[in-house]
């Protein structure tokens, strides 16, 4: 299976030069579907699995009628939401109010191209994938702060100024971590930095274990960034009914909703790549170790099933202590760790050989 | 026309259009957006140069946090253009003047320029074509380059303009720090530390009877 899955895509990945760039764009083309494809059918079922570990916790039962165990839920609100009437506002503005949803929907599909499912199966394996996916995520806050204003409504814009502020300070402490991370890896491709996590010790050598006070302001601060409860504040319904998305309706919603999800999923895998090593088996030498993509989805759904349960367990956040987590906490301490991660690979080369071994 | 030629011009048509946009734009939101939009296909021409990280770094930096809070700004601004106008005429020689300034400088930049030579081209392009890394496989990569020469040859006017920024950064909090008298603050610490037994007294209350 994996087999044939690397053939496909190696056989897809060779561009070849004396076709122009037409040879380029046609597999280039087929390699984007098949990413798109397989995470927009993979969000489905997540977006079921999200709801069902949040009604087992409430002792519900969760969405259960459309289907089998209720498993086309998804795909009935996907067609209640494409078959109703878009609804624009008479006071908004029209051609932002209608770019915001589409612009969070692209930007949140777009950071997949430089992530590694496994071995050579990337998208775009560029030297600063890192840095990539830094930018993308940082680009996210447009949809919402253009959905808010072009809504002209108070409601929204309130959310989306709320948002603003959230998703610019707690990308600084994201930054940090990222920064972290590559100092001990020596590079800013993802690939690179999957592969200086397998030194033949399986999950012993993923770096949630020498970073884990990182591993755990990167998972906050992905909850935060991700407008994720219990830092739901742009959308808190207590509050501002719906933030930024209340004069939304039918495909306009959808688009929010399936790039918010795939921000979630986006930061998972991002999880996955940095602190739990990738595609790698947790155990390896066992025949587990032929199945990468396995592996690389599992943890994924893994780490989206700690959001399912955040959600379902921790109440909201108050804005002030929000922002006080951000910066007074979060961004000190991720501060030190590059201080100190630096200076530790600076004084002891020998750690520094330790955990750059994927150079040779 | 190769690809690389073709996305030249689209991002260069992109840059220059979203420009001039940003100056004829009547409405303050779309000249940020405009904004955004010329910062974007500078960085995409950033990438064609071989510029990753420029590129990244330009989009993380000015789109990711510097535009994001001019946009801020931007929406909750109330401007009333009519009284903006009011003192063009007043002003105009001043601006004349600076403009005059920053276009001859522009002209100076532009006379002295000189495009690099094809070793210079290939050295600074991001992926290697496989006669160059045939070549010279451990070539340092964009930002090894860049933290090479930054932290060796120009480590001091590195430090200097972090200096700099630092100053203004606490500059800015000092002109605009003020301090409330009679403020009742939060002090996360104490509520932490607080203990039961110092805010819960127990009495033993017979039935029937008050306190």
């Amino acid at each position: 299976m994996t087999d044939l899955i690397n053939a496909i895509w190696t056989y897809v990945s060779t561009r070849p030069t004396d076709h122009g760039w037409l040879g380029w764009l046609i597999p280039t083309t087929l390699q984007a579907l098949a990413v798109l494809l397989s995470l927009l059918v993979a969000q489905a079922f997540l977006m079921y699995f999200d709801r069902k570990v949040w009604a087992a916790v409430q002792m519900r039962k969760g969405p259960n009628v459309v289907g089998p165990f209720g498993l086309l839920q998804s795909f009935a609100d996907l067609l209640k939401f494409v078959f109703k009437e878009v609804v624009i506002p008479a006071g908004a503005n029209k051609p932002l109010f209608i770019v915001a949803p589409i612009l969070t929907f692209v930007l949140a599909l777009v950071g997949w191209a430089v992530i590694p499912v496994g071995p050579g199966l990337v998208g775009a394996d560029i030297n600063v994938g890192i840095l990539y996916l830094f930018a993308i995520s940082s680009l996210g806050v447009y949809g919402i702060i253009i959905g808010g204003w072009a809504s002209n409504s108070k409601y929204p814009f309130l959310g989306s100024l709320r948002s603003a502020a959230q998703m610019v300070s707690y990308e600084v402490s994201i930054g940090f971590v990222i920064i972290t991370v590559l100092l001990l890896v020596g590079s800013l491709n993802l690939s690179d930095i999957v592969a200086s996590q397998d030194r033949g010790m399986g999950m012993l050598n993923w770096h949630f274990i020498p970073l884990f006070p990182m591993f755990v302001v990167f998972f906050i601060s992905a909850l935060a960034e991700t407008n994720r409860p219990p830092f739901d504040l742009p959308e808190a319904e207590s509050e501002l009914v719906a933030g930024y998305q209340v004069e939304y309706s039918s495909t306009l919603f959808l688009m929010f909703m399936i790039g918010e999800l795939a921000n979630i999923v986006l930061m998972c895998a991002l999880l996955t790549t940095l602190f739990f090593g990738g595609w790698h088996a947790p155990i390896p030498g066992t025949p587990l170790d032929d199945l990468p993509v396995l592996w690389f989805g599992l943890k994924t759904v893994f780490f989206f099933f700690l959001f399912a349960m955040v959600k379902a367990i921790v109440p909201r956040y108050r804005y002030d202590q929000l922002m006080r987590i951000g910066w007074k906490i979060f961004l000190p301490l991720s501060l030190v760790w590059v201080v100190l991660v630096s200076g530790l690979l600076l004084a002891f080369p020998a750690i520094a050989d330790h955990f750059q071994s994927w150079r040779n | 026309m190769t690809f690389g030629a073709l996305m030249f011009y689209v991002f260069a048509f992109v840059a220059v259009a979203s420009a001039v946009m940003v100056i004829s734009a009547r409405n303050p939101v779309y000249s940020v957006m405009f904004l955004i939009s010329t910062f974007i296909a500078t960085s995409g021409l950033f990438i064609l140069m071989g510029a990753e990280y420029l590129a990244m770094v330009l989009v993380v930096v000015y789109v990711g946090a510097v535009a994001v809070l001019f946009l801020f700004v931007v929406m909750m601004l109330d401007v009333d253009f009519v009284e903006l106008k009011q003192g063009f005429w007043q002003f105009a020689p001043i601006g004349g003047v600076v403009a005059t300034i920053i276009v001859v400088e522009l002209i100076l930049v532009v006379a002295a320029w000189a495009f690099p030579d094809d070793a210079s081209i290939a050295r600074a392009h991001p992926i290697p074509t496989a006669a160059q890394t045939g070549a010279n496989p451990d070539a340092p990569n964009n930002i090894e380059a860049l933290g090479l020469v930054l932290y060796t040859d120009y480590v001091h006017y590195f430090q200097i303009a972090g200096l700099i920024l630092l100053i203004a950064m606490i500059g800015a909090i000092v002109l605009t720090f003020r301090t409330r008298e009679g403020v009742r603050r939060q002090d996360p610490a104490s509520q932490v530390a607080r203990r039961q037994i110092d805010s819960i007294e127990l009495k033993q209350v017979k039935s029937g009877q008050g306190i």
